[in-house]
């Protein structure tokens, strides 16, 4: 906080503005700046700038210039999806909606100045700030792996080259080989996330490796869909998957990315190809600001998606404690449109309705058989709490997991266009 | 018609027992209306429409050697299986239960003539004892929506809002990508398809659980905006 502060300070003071995109210097507009430009973050500044009709100044800050969904990710892994599928960049929310979009990664933000500090040096400054970075991890929950072995062990819970760097490992594997899961404990980006990776890995080596084991070394003792996962693995990949859950194998005690070793309190397993999904928090920079609690995520007004630290910042996504609602980037569209019609209310006087909230995940187990878990939400008593909710059935017949798996595709791009245009 | 009688009488032994206030000899001759694209009874195969022998219990769009519309075959994976209910919502008004259905029928409004058809159509079913004996009273089914809910003046610009919840999977450009397309809806129908899925007419569990949670002036807020989405 006082690195932050110190340095900041005399940035304001001295370049302050001066060195921010041309475009966004000014002006008289109120201007919300929104850093992250995922699921929670891209939505945030199109619905902001689509709205608002011109009256407010929107400006995203996202490092990268393709951004990778993470949902879906697995689809690739299982491939069912190519790369360049999942890839989206942000040239129609500048030209289509006029959002300023900088490609820098957003190092601090000092809030008493309302000013964010660039890694380029820049300066940017705000009347409304959205924070949407995802996550990052914690790797206190995987002894010995750190992000220097994420090149050997690839975490990919991250879109991005994690993603393709897990599946080159997985298709280069050992006749026979093993793959080796360590899934994150709760709470955690994507709960069904890491079984239907399971699956699509399992999906990819029973036809190119079928005598490989897969091993899942798991902190937790169930896990969301586990009833329909574990079914689906039965039927489709007799015996490969094998889910141990923190009370067989008594938690994970080192992990050698070197040796590709896991070991646990009751045994050591060798690994062909890792993928070790750590304990995960808000992203950096909400960390860094000071939004975040003692346990890492940010607590926020279940009305509005505003900051419970700073009433001039909101969170979305992954970073936020919402409740009810999972980490997904389902949920973080839904909480970005609150955000989003609330910003407008507060600095352009648009009407301001009652918050809704939903989520769906859908998980593909196999060639178009797919399941879903969804729920709808509201703010009550001061949290995001579930209304009512669905989840899909053990034994539902081929044309409804088919269906199911179909639908899935549709609200994939329905939310890319809902998030980029 | 020989075989109607005979079947009918045959079926008429077990009716008295379910203390059905319907007359399935009425319902024989209100099926005229149907003849000409629905045939029934022993030897009966499909013309415009599927014969209807068996429907009872039986998954819509389900019958081998028919060619159905999307609509119904989607509605049939959904989950929509031809029962008493659901018969009765479809013959009264087809596209409220059915996005989509060939069947162009205007529909039959009376209840009693529903009732009386349905006990006819049933008849051709083999386990009529697993077929519930009448409406339940409250016929949470009916998707012909009470009049005053259609006439509820939709705040678009609330709908608007409302639809940012819609359009997550729904295609914003009115596209059919998996998902239906919603946009462009007349409003009654929008209103009347949306208390379908809030009565649990409709199958589909994520379209049961949107609507369940939307206020009836929230779904005419979503008419009155999606009506004029292209």
């Amino acid at each position: 906080m006082v690195n932050r502060r110190s340095f900041l300070k005399g940035a304001v003071a001295g370049v302050a503005l001066a060195s921010a995109a041309p475009s966004v210097i000014g002006q008289a507009k109120p201007r919300v700046v929104v850093i992250g430009g995922g699921a929670g973050g891209a939505t945030a500044a199109r619905y902001l700038a689509k709205d608002s009709k011109g009256a407010l100044d929107v400006v995203l800050i996202e490092p990268t210039r393709t951004y990778y969904t993470c949902f879906f990710s697995n689809l690739y892994v299982g491939g069912f999806r190519d790369f360049s599928s999942i890839g989206h960049t942000y040239g129609k929310l500048a030209s289509d909606y006029g959002v300023t979009v900088i490609h820098d990664w957003a190092a601090g933000i000092d809030m008493d100045y309302k000013t964010i500090a660039l890694a380029s040096g820049s300066k940017v400054t705000y009347d409304r700030l959205v924070v949407a970075p995802g996550i990052d991890f914690r790797y206190d929950t995987t002894p010995g792996y750190g992000a220097e072995s994420t090149g050997r062990m690839p975490h990919a819970w991250k879109g991005g080259s994690q993603t393709q760097l897990l599946k080159a490992q997985i298709d280069g594997m050992r006749q026979g080989g093993t793959f080796v899961m360590v899934a994150p404990p709760n709470p955690y980006r994507c709960p069904p996330g890491p079984y239907e990776r399971v699956s699509m890995v399992a999906h990819t080596l029973k036809q190119t490796n079928p005598t490989a084991k897969i091993i899942v070394l798991d902190p937790k003792e169930k896990f969301s869909k586990q009833g329909l996962f574990q079914e689906g693995w039965e039927r489709h990949y007799n015996g490969m998957v094998e889910w141990i859950p923190a009370s067989f194998h008594g938690g994970v005690k080192r992990i050698d990315a070197n040796a590709m070793t896991i070991e646990t309190e009751a045994d050591t397993f060798k690994a062909d190809a890792a993928n070790i999904i750590p304990g995960q928090r808000a992203g950096n920079i909400a960390v860094s600001a000071g939004l975040t609690n003692d346990k890492g995520f940010c607590p926020i007004n279940a009305e509005t998606m505003q900051s419970a630290v700073n009433s001039d910042v909101y969170v979305l996504g992954d970073a936020t404690i919402a409740g009810d609602m999972p980490k997904s980037g389902f949920s973080a569209n839904s909480q970005a449109k609150v955000a989003a019609m609330s910003i407008r209310g507060d600095l352009t006087g648009s009407r301001v309705f009652k918050p809704k909230y939903s989520n769906t995940c859908w998980s593909l187990i196999a060639t178009e058989d797919g399941v879903k878990v969804g729920a709808s939400y509201e703010a009550s008593e001061g949290k995001i709490a579930k209304t009512t909710g669905f989840i899909s059935q053990v034994g539902e017949d081929a044309d409804l997991r088919k269906k199911t798996y179909e639908e899935s595709i549709g609200w994939y791009n329905g939310i890319v266009s809902d998030m980029f245009g | 018609m020989i075989w109607t009688k005979a079947i009918v009488a045959g079926a008429l032994s077990f009716l008295p027992a379910l203390g059905l206030a319907v007359d399935v000899e009425r319902g024989a001759k209100l099926f005229v209306q149907c003849q000409s694209c629905h045939a029934i009874g022993p030897g009966a195969d499909h013309k415009v429409g599927p014969h209807l022998n068996e429907l009872f219990g039986r998954k819509a769009g389900s019958v081998e050697g028919f060619t159905y519309s999307d609509g119904l075959q989607s509605a049939g994976i959904d989950g929509l299986v031809w029962d008493v209910e659901h018969l009765d919502a479809y013959i009264k008004n087809p596209v409220a239960l059915v996005t989509g259905t060939n069947m162009m029928f205007g529909g039959v409004s009376d209840q009693t003539d529903r009732a009386d058809l349905i006990a006819f159509l049933r008849a051709y079913s083999v386990n009529p004892r697993d077929i519930p004996e009448s409406l339940p009273s409250m016929a949470p089914s009916d998707p012909d929506v009470d009049p005053a809910l259609l006439a509820i003046k939709g705040d678009a610009e609330y709908g608007e809002y409302l639809s940012s919840e819609c359009i997550t999977c729904h295609q914003s450009d009115g596209s059919d990508q998996g998902i239906p397309s919603i946009t462009g809806w007349p409003e009654k129908q929008f209103v009347t398809v949306m208390h379908a899925y809030k009565s649990k007419a409709r199958p589909h569990p994520v379209m049961q659980m949107m609507a369940a949670n939307l206020a009836d002036e929230e779904i005419a807020a979503l008419a009155a905006y999606f009506k004029d989405k292209k």
